[in-house]
């Protein structure tokens, strides 16, 4: 087993000089023509055969499963209710689940030493162990989240661990784990740097990955944009070289990500990014955590009439799958059936038309966008505000309305007079004239209280807009 | 049967006019428009000249039937003096001789007002408009008061099937002439009857005019009259000389009163010298609108306290509003569709119908002289919404124009001025621009100003600008304008309202 290992290792070892070699002059090109067109790595989507789609991976030459496997929202036992007994991860459902997997084709497995409480690395190794190494790659992250663990000794520490824990000697891909995150007391720069940089960190991996026990070195990314763009600018000068990269891409995100979150940063960006320079892209949240499964009810019906055979997800997913550059899409599933559906998406992927793809990132994360409740939790520390204006009780009406499905939608939905009136009866109930949404000038005081990060005063706007569209659409 | 048939139709009409009036919901208008728009004075004004002759030919066919059917001043009087006769079973009237002097001079006063355009003095003695003030400004509070009291209740048990509305004061002086015009009527009908028909109302006077020559009429069948003089104790209208059978058919309301009171049946409403019918009805079923009328004094005063109370009633978490107190303006604001100042004051006879409907709390009664008591805009609770015509449908005198949406939308009935020193931009050192984003013609943009730069300050103040070619004086800018109690943006009106 371990020459067998060693073999492996030693022919994807040349593999990777090649290709680095390959993209390092495919960079050079890009440069000299000014950031060309870029290349694409989608060599091998097979077609109405009922196998999964899979894409390489050119820096390895690995050939990766369009639907890749997120290890992070593993079954759990039932923990004890006086929380004596912690849940465990049920080892034997993630077996199955494992090996139902990879006898379907997928074989892209990501976790981190951070997920399922530290547990996720151990259960994905016991599981994967059961298979031969040329079925499965395994990606995992240098997670040194906590300031304990930020020194050249601990993150050497972890990474070693990681394999240890995944039985492995060497991963297929290895990501910087969340640059752009903030620390407790530091920016997203000062947290980057201290944890990959300053000690040196990120210089010993790029060793690691010549030596072979890294055959991808890339990141994920999440947060402050400008620490995304400047790992792309070192990628640029040849300072560090990307072989892989993990960004959020969903149909909301496409647009909407920064109207969700107002840290995030819309998804057309990142990938555009990446796609440019040639650096493979691992998708992660292609359901935004499940919500592009459960949309709202009139956005189901409509994606269902459009395809009564298909699930709701399976829309996100072929939306995730059909660009080039893709190489997994990796989902955290839980249950067998997501994974049976999921591997239905993509066995074979069906890749959307120009069309269907502009109807899901515009028309459904609109109207997506337009079902979103405002994540105001009405703990009014944004109160008072110098003008008067009850931002909670704005928050908390518009939202009521929207979770009960009794926000009237401009001529879409039946009965639309009727919760016009109750609409706008109920707002003027719970919020007195001058202190709802028009009165909000945008002066911002509020905006820093605010503990969930809302753009209280774009809210406000957006819901002036919306109470004006209703007050004018007076049909008697 | 004849009184059947006039107690029927005039408590028809009577109810109809007031739910009118008291309808703050703007639904009411659609079934009930007619009856604002069959008057008499505002058919004039509106030139209808349709109405206007159906109302002649109905008065000479009739008589003065238009004042005791249609006429809700005239019904309300009729109310008041029935219930004078329900609490006294000896209230009698008197046969009476006024000055004919009086009317004339009213009536003379009443046509040169209106031809030299003195609104104050038409308003003053238009009955139609009479009634509407005392409805609107004393009995409209106390049914929005009951309404937000059922509105209290639905919100309790999650209905909508009402909804609160503000109750406010709108004008104090039309508020004191509603409360002393009703005082007045109240007195002259207790103590003796349609004195005021008689010898003011210059309608009546007109109409009766008219009512001299009309076909029907109360007669005297001198055979059977034994001059007992009942039918002069119960006239209203003081109008029957019953020792020289003789009745003055310009002051006759045609209400039919004394043939009930005939008992040897001497008296016929009939074409000259023929028999008719004697009608036997009971003085008849009213309603308790006495006891109506003495509550409102009262609710009136206890309406203001309440308010006052309201007021007080601020929650912790959330800053205190100041009250905006209206600008200064130069020219009044008119709602489009009045053309502009001139055409309003000539036509309008100060109903407050518009007022009592105006569903923004823009419009009151004005409190200056030469428009009294006519709709004025202000925009401290409200502004003259774009999808809103409704003061335009209403209008029974043509004082306000029938206006679609879209034509209001491009009618320019002033214009916005910005007040530096109240601008919260410069005031408060904020962002702002909230009037700018609320225009719906978009004649506000927010631009930087060097020459308000502050010494010593590095920004440069972002502050509105307007267009005032684009302005169409809605006042959406001055009412969401934070600057409180004086806004930093207000409008100013335009005596000539302009197409844009």
């Amino acid at each position: 087993m371990k020459q067998h290992n060693k073999d492996i290792n030693r022919r994807n070892f040349l593999k990777t000089l090649g290709a680095s070699v390959a993209a390092g002059s495919v960079v050079l090109s890009a440069c000299k023509n000014g950031n060309g067109n870029p290349t694409s790595i989608t060599v091998n989507d097979e077609q109405g055969d009922g196998k999964m789609t899979m894409r390489l991976l050119p820096n390895s030459g690995d050939k990766v499963s369009l639907l890749g496997y997120g290890m992070m929202r593993l079954p759990q036992t039932e923990g004890s209710a006086d929380g004596k007994e912690q849940s465990v991860i049920d080892q034997e459902q993630v077996n199955r689940l494992v090996d139902y997997a990879i006898e379907h084709g997928l074989n892209f497995f990501d976790t981190s030493p951070a997920y399922c409480k530290g547990q996720s690395e151990k259960a994905t190794g016991i599981a994967l162990s059961r298979h031969p190494r040329e079925k499965f790659l395994v990606s995992t992250k240098l997670s040194n989240f906590s300031k304990e663990t930020w020194g050249l000794k601990e993150g050497k520490e972890m990474f070693e661990n990681s394999l240890k824990e995944l039985q492995l000697d060497y991963v297929d891909v290895l990501l910087l784990h969340g640059i752009g995150m903030p620390a407790e007391d530091c920016d997203a720069l000062e947290a980057f740097n201290a944890r990959y940089i300053d000690n040196g960190l990120l210089d010993w991996l790029v060793e690691q990955r010549a030596a072979g026990r890294i055959h991808n070195l890339g990141f994920s990314y999440h947060g402050d944009i400008k620490i995304f763009d400047m790992l792309l600018q070192w990628h640029d000068e040849g300072r560090y070289r990307w072989d892989i990269a993990l960004i959020e891409l969903n149909y909301l995100d496409w647009y909407y990500a920064d109207e969700i979150n107002a840290r995030n940063t819309d998804a057309v960006y990142l990938y555009e990014e990446v796609r440019k320079r040639n650096i493979p892209a691992m998708i992660m949240e292609p359901l935004l955590g499940g919500r592009l499964s459960n949309v709202p009810e009139p956005v189901a019906v409509e994606l269902k009439r459009k395809a009564p055979e298909r699930s709701v997800a399976s829309w996100a997913f072929r939306y995730a799958g059909t660009r080039d550059g893709i190489v997994t899409v990796l989902s955290g599933m839980t249950y067998m059936e997501h994974l049976q559906d999921n591997l239905q998406s993509y066995s074979p992927l069906q890749p959307l038309s120009e069309e269907e793809m502009e109807y899901l990132d515009t028309d459904i994360a609109q109207q997506i966008m337009g079902f979103e409740t405002i994540p105001c939790n009405d703990c009014k520390y944004c109160m008072p505000c110098p003008y008067g204006v009850d931002i909670p009780a704005i928050f908390v009406h518009y939202n009521k309305c929207k979770n009960e499905g009794r926000l009237p939608v401009l001529s879409k939905n039946t009965g639309f007079r009727k919760l016009r009136r109750e609409f706008l009866i109920g707002y003027d109930r719970s919020v007195p004239v001058l202190r709802q949404a028009d009165h909000c000038i945008g002066c911002r005081r509020c905006v820093s209280h605010c503990p969930q990060g809302i753009d209280i005063p774009q809210e406000m706007v957006k819901i002036d807009k919306y109470v004006e569209q209703l007050k004018q659409s007076v049909s008697d | 049967m004849l009184k059947k048939i006039r107690i029927t139709l005039a408590l028809i009409m009577f109810v109809g006019i007031t739910m009118l009036f008291l309808d703050f919901t703007g639904t009411l208008h659609h079934w009930l428009g007619w009856m604002a728009k069959v008057q008499l004075l505002p058919a004039v004004l509106a030139c209808n000249f349709v109405i206007v002759a159906a109302l002649i030919v109905l008065t000479l066919v009739f008589g003065r039937i238009y004042c005791s059917v249609i006429c809700p001043l005239g019904v309300m009087q009729d109310i008041i003096g029935w219930l004078h006769r329900k609490t006294n079973k000896k209230h009698r009237y008197k046969f009476t001789t006024p000055p004919q002097v009086l009317r004339y001079v009213f009536l003379a006063i009443f046509v040169a007002a209106l031809l030299v355009g003195v609104p104050a003095i038409v308003t003053l003695l238009a009955p139609y408009s009479s009634y509407g003030r005392m409805v609107t400004n004393m009995l409209q509070p106390l049914y929005i008061m009951a309404n937000n009291g059922l509105a209290a209740i639905a919100e309790h048990y999650e209905s909508y099937a009402f909804y609160s509305v503000d109750v406010w004061m709108r004008s104090l002086p039309a508020l004191i002439v509603a409360v002393v015009s009703f005082v007045f009527v109240f007195v002259l009908m207790w103590f003796g009857g349609r004195a005021y028909c008689n010898n003011i109302c210059p309608v009546g006077t007109v109409l009766g005019f008219l009512a001299r020559l009309s076909i029907l009429k109360i007669r005297f069948d001198k055979d059977k009259c034994v001059n007992c003089g009942m039918c002069t104790k119960s006239c209203k209208a003081q109008c029957i000389d019953s020792q020289n059978q003789k009745i003055d058919y310009s002051r006759c309301v045609t209400c039919g009163t004394c043939i009930g009171s005939c008992k040897k049946k001497a008296l016929v409403y009939a074409v000259a010298k023929k028999n008719a019918n004697p009608a036997t009805p009971h003085e008849g079923e009213g309603i308790d609108k006495n006891k109506r009328a003495f509550l409102i004094g009262g609710a009136i005063m206890t309406g203001t306290a309440l308010l006052a109370q309201e007021k007080k009633k601020v929650d912790g978490g959330l800053a205190v509003i100041e009250d905006k107190i209206a600008p200064a303006r130069k020219c009044d604001l008119v709602p489009p569709g009045a053309k502009g100042i001139a055409n309003l004051r000539q036509h309008c006879t100060a109903c407050q119908l518009c007022i009592a409907e105006c569903p923004n709390r823009v419009l009151r009664p004005s409190g200056s002289l030469d428009n009294f008591m006519q709709p004025v805009m202000s925009y401290e609770r409200g502004y003259c919404r774009p999808e809103c015509t409704r003061c335009s449908e209403l209008c029974p005198t043509g004082a306000i124009k029938p206006i679609e949406a879209p034509q209001k939308a491009s009618t320019q009935i002033g214009h916005a001025v910005w007040l530096k020193q109240n601008c919260v931009v410069l005031s408060d050192n904020v962002e702002c621009g909230n009037c700018a984003r609320h225009c719906p013609s978009g004649a506000i943009s927010m631009e930087p100003v060097e020459s308000l730069q502050k010494k010593g300050s590095s920004a440069v103040p972002v502050v509105p600008i307007i267009n005032v070619e684009r302005c169409i004086g809605c006042g959406a800018c001055e009412y969401v304008c934070p600057s409180r109690p004086h806004s930093a943006i207000y409008v100013e009106g335009h005596e000539q309202h302009r197409e844009i």
